[in-house]
């Protein structure tokens, strides 16, 4: 049962750094990509009515964590205190910025909210990926899970690298994002980027899990490793091809193995301690009763593959290539 | 000041910044989606004004209401380490089911509604306004359910000194929650109906087109918050009763009353010190027995006072807390049982008075605006808008009160809760340095002050512009086909 969530809250973890991937990658390439405002706003419109749903699943995935394993979410937040608080800040100022963006017609107000826009997103992404390094490679706790470094602990090489490998992953798939959901010029300027800078922008996550296994590498973790490799590589031929809906599939399944390699890596731990393995939290020592567990599997069984289900239809309803041709006139007061 | 301190300001600033936005998203939605359903079963443009005017306010504060709770749910973790250890068993899964249950179904179709106009069918796209709404209502639900677990824990059992959730049923039908949740959705519509009449009277004042859009908003809005002050008082009440019964010093908090009545009076105003220990220098506006009645429902029974009340508690809870350097600056200190008296007395007094005032102008704009009467003087259009306040006002005293009136408890003791399930909130708090707090105390209260300027400045924008600011007046009557209805 406590192996099973840990396994949801890997999926949870997934399904927020396929997501909202993409959409931390757009808010990155704004400046690149979007060389005008209709430009920008395409962009910023191929993520509007979805980026709020993405979000939820880090709040599920928090609250999964809390419900789950209270131990590993109040030591991995306590203990990551300041890089969180950034990262917190970072979803208010894109969350604020998407909605109020277009409200006035203004160049001056919207150029504020547009680096508020990318800022923001570069700092979520590297946050992210800061925090989930941080729970792979542990933290210097004590007998009681706190934390007995100084505030910046979470900031290692290590962790840095988990940052760079997160925000260079979005960086490519919100690309590829682009190139799916665009027409015209700026889809073509958002392929030719993503197979520019993807052996750049890709080689942190390549370094992470060479690390990674390298530590704690086991057999599985390997063949995951591998197909990350291979799966990211079949995205950049695909996209050369054109075939950018494969390239999109193809991203997700890379996404998909980094996760089971990164979780397949800390399990049987959540969160291991760098001074004494023997104080390292484990999937046993910070999981909730058994009956706690079972009601949220019951809540998790019902409750997934309707989300799955409404989720996949507004990609369906929002499912059309939008290009410079679709944007409305601004009107506001 | 220490960690305690300061997360514990961190914590009541952010919450109570949080639900500024909350109560009106929530009364809003379900009134947009009322309006939305005017309009599909009526086909009268007015409604669908309505909808599209109301609908992009909601909307303004729906961001910031989405952006101040993501900070909620992380600061369990962050600020109160102990306190998610502790609880994490019971605690974390209504959390949870928030976030499965609620959030997705409210982002998700946020979304849809917003961008969906003209390109689902008219009745699939109200269905989402209706998703929407009634997840805000789910959400709701869920978190008070949480909340009134601290404040009256059930459904566990102690096992190796922390509690186990034996009932999750019990959780969701805790008493307390049972009767928070119609106190603060009522509350929460106390907030939308203000804020109907005192734009809607504005506008009717300055004479603006579109007067029948006000007029229904103004009549709409005035008859809401005076089912909601209704239903506020009743549900109130069973609190009140709930409270004496499970935290017998919060209502003596909440009155100030220091020693035993038998029967009670309620004091409606004081003057002086309220935290006198002896109540001599306190000059009190009272009515005989009302206390003796909001507690038992019988105008003559007994209510204890402070000063009977904390001996009990120090036979049972301890007269000091234990040595321990994870106490901070409280270790082996005497415990002081008496929540901040002010806070509470005002607290309350504040909660009930802001939110009697808001109904009341809800009657008075309905009365001075009868039968297309509208007073000239500038006093009218500044009251409106003024009174869009008092029922913000009202619901954060009623949180402050709640929550402040639980010290020095997170987890409060019940006679009828779990024995033994209780935890100081001293004993609550991350071990995290000052510093740290101080930074995100400091960073999260500047941010939060940028953006209520933000939100303000916007909401004054379209407001001023009416309807006319929402629905072009030139719109060709079939948009060119493959322009977006809605873009950002
Ligand atoms: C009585 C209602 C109520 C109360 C007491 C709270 N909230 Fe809240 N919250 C809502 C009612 C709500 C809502 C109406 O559902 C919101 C407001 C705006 C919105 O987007 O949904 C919301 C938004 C919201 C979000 C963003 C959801 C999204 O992205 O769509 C989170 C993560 C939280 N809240 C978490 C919390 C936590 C951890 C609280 C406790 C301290 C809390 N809220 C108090
Ligand atoms: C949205 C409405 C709420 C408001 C306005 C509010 C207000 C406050 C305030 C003012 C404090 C500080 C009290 C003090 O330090 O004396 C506080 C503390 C706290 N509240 Fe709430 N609260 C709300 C909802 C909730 C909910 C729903 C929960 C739990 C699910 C909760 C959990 C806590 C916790 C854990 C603390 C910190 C410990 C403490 O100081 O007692 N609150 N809240
Ligand atoms: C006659 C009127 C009212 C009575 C008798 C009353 C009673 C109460 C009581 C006893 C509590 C505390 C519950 C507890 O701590 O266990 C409470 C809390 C609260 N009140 Fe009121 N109230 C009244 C009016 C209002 C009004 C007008 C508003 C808002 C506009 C309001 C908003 C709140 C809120 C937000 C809380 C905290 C959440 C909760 O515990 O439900 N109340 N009220």
């Amino acid at each position: 049962m406590e192996t099973l969530w840990f396994c949801v809250i890997a999926l949870l973890w997934l399904g927020y750094l396929f997501l909202e991937g993409f959409d931390f990658g757009v808010g990155m390439l704004l400046p690149v990509l979007g060389r005008d405002e209709t430009e920008r706003r395409v962009l910023i419109n191929t993520i509007g009515p979805v980026w709020d749903g993405n979000e939820v699943w880090l709040l599920v995935a928090g609250g999964a964590t809390f419900a789950a394993f209270p131990g590993w979410y109040a030591s991995l937040f306590s203990s990551a205190y300041l890089p969180l608080t950034l990262f917190l800040l970072a979803l208010i100022g894109r969350g604020v910025a998407f909605e109020y963006r277009g409200k006035v017609d203004t160049a001056r107000w919207r150029r504020n909210w547009d680096r508020l826009i990318i800022g923001c997103s570069w700092v979520a992404a590297l946050g992210v990926g800061l925090v989930l390094s941080t729970t792979v490679f542990g933290l210097p706790l004590d007998a009681a899970g706190d934390r007995v470094g100084s505030p910046f602990a979470a900031i290692r090489l290590e962790t840095l690298l988990g940052a760079l490998a997160i925000a260079g992953y979005a960086l490519v798939h919100g690309a590829i994002f682009l190139s799916l959901k665009t027409e015209g010029e700026v889809r073509e300027r958002a392929r030719a980027l993503a197979l520019k800078i993807a052996p750049a922008a890709l080689l942190p996550l390549v370094v992470l899990l060479l690390l990674v296994q390298l530590r704690f590498g086991s057999v599985w973790t390997w063949a995951a490793s591998i197909v990350v490799a291979m799966a990211a590589f079949g995205a950049l031929a695909r996209l050369a091809l054109r075939r950018e809906g494969q390239a999109f599939a193809l991203m997700g399944l890379a996404v998909a193995a980094a996760v089971v390699a990164l979780f397949g890596a800390l399990y049987p731990n959540v969160l291991p301690s760098t001074l004494d393995p023997a104080h390292s939290l484990t999937v046993a020592g910070t999981a909730s009763s058994p009956y706690t567990l079972t009601v949220m599997t019951w809540v998790a069984a019902f409750g997934t593959p309707a989300v799955l289900v409404y989720q996949g239809w507004t990609y369906w309803v929002f499912r059309k290539r939008i290009g410079t041709r679709h944007i409305p006139a601004v009107h506001v007061p | 000041m220490d960690v305690l301190e300061l997360s514990r300001w961190q914590f009541g600033i952010t919450t109570v910044y949080h639900f500024l936005m909350v109560p009106l998203t929530i009364s809003l939605s379900l009134l947009v989606a009322a309006m939305q359903t005017a309009w599909v079963r009526t086909g009268d443009l007015k409604y669908l004004k309505m909808t599209k005017f109301w609908g992009k306010l909601l909307l303004i504060n729906f961001a910031m209401g989405v952006v101040t709770g993501i900070v909620q749910e992380f600061q369990f973790g962050m600020n109160w380490s102990a306190y998610s250890r502790f609880v994490g068993d019971v605690f974390g899964a209504p959390l949870a089911m928030e976030g499965l249950v609620a959030f997705f179904v409210e982002s998700t179709f946020l979304g849809l509604w917003i961008f969906g106009w003209d390109r689902l069918p008219k009745k699939v796209h109200l269905a989402c306004a209706w998703a929407f709404s009634l997840a805000t209502i789910a959400s709701a639900y869920f978190i008070l359910a949480a909340n009134s677990w601290m404040q009256h824990p059930v459904g566990a059992e102690l096992v190796d000194g922390r509690p186990r959730l034996t009932s999750i049923w019990a959780v969701l039908t805790n008493n307390t929650v049972l009767a928070a949740f119609p106190h603060t959705i009522f509350g929460a519509f106390s907030v939308a109906a203000a804020f109907l009449v005192g734009i809607a009277a504005w506008h009717l004042w300055r004479r603006t087109d579109e007067t029948p859009v006000w007029r229904s908003s103004l009549k709409l809005g005035a008859w809401v918050g005076v089912a909601a002050f209704a239903g506020l008082a009743a549900s109130g009440d069973i609190q009140g009763k709930l409270m004496f019964e499970q935290q017998p010093m919060k209502m003596a908090a909440a009155e100030a009353l220091c020693h035993t009545e038998e029967p009670a009076s309620f004091s409606v105003f004081a003057i002086g010190d309220v935290t006198s220990p002896n109540c001599e220098d306190v000059k009190s506006l009272t009515v005989p027995a009302l206390l003796s009645f909001l507690a038992h429902n019988d105008f003559s029974s007994e209510v204890k006072g402070i000063q009977d009340l904390v001996p009990l508690y120090q036979e049972k809870y301890g007269t000091n807390y234990p040595v321990d350097e994870r106490l901070g600056e409280l270790s082996g200190k005497p415990i002081d049982y008496v929540p901040a008296l002010p806070v509470t007395y005002w607290g309350f007094r504040l909660m009930i008075g802001f939110g009697a005032l808001s109904a009341f102008a809800g009657v008075a704009a309905l009365w001075l605006t009868r039968g297309g009467r509208m007073p000239r003087g500038r006093w009218f259009p500044r009251l409106a808008l003024a009174s869009i306040a008092t029922p913000f006002l009202g619901n954060s005293f009623g949180w402050i009160f709640t929550e402040m009136g639980r010290q020095p408890f997170v987890v409060v003791p019940n006679p009828s809760g779990v024995d033994g399930v209780w935890m100081f909130t001293a004993r609550a708090v991350s071990q995290t340095t000052v510093g740290e707090v101080l930074t995100s105390l400091i960073a999260l209260t500047l941010v939060y002050g940028a953006l209520a300027c933000v939100e303000v400045f916007l909401i004054r924008r379209y407001v001023r512009a009416g309807v006319a600011g929402v629905m072009p007046p030139d719109k060709p009557d079939k948009p060119a086909d493959d322009v977006l209805a809605f873009a950002y």
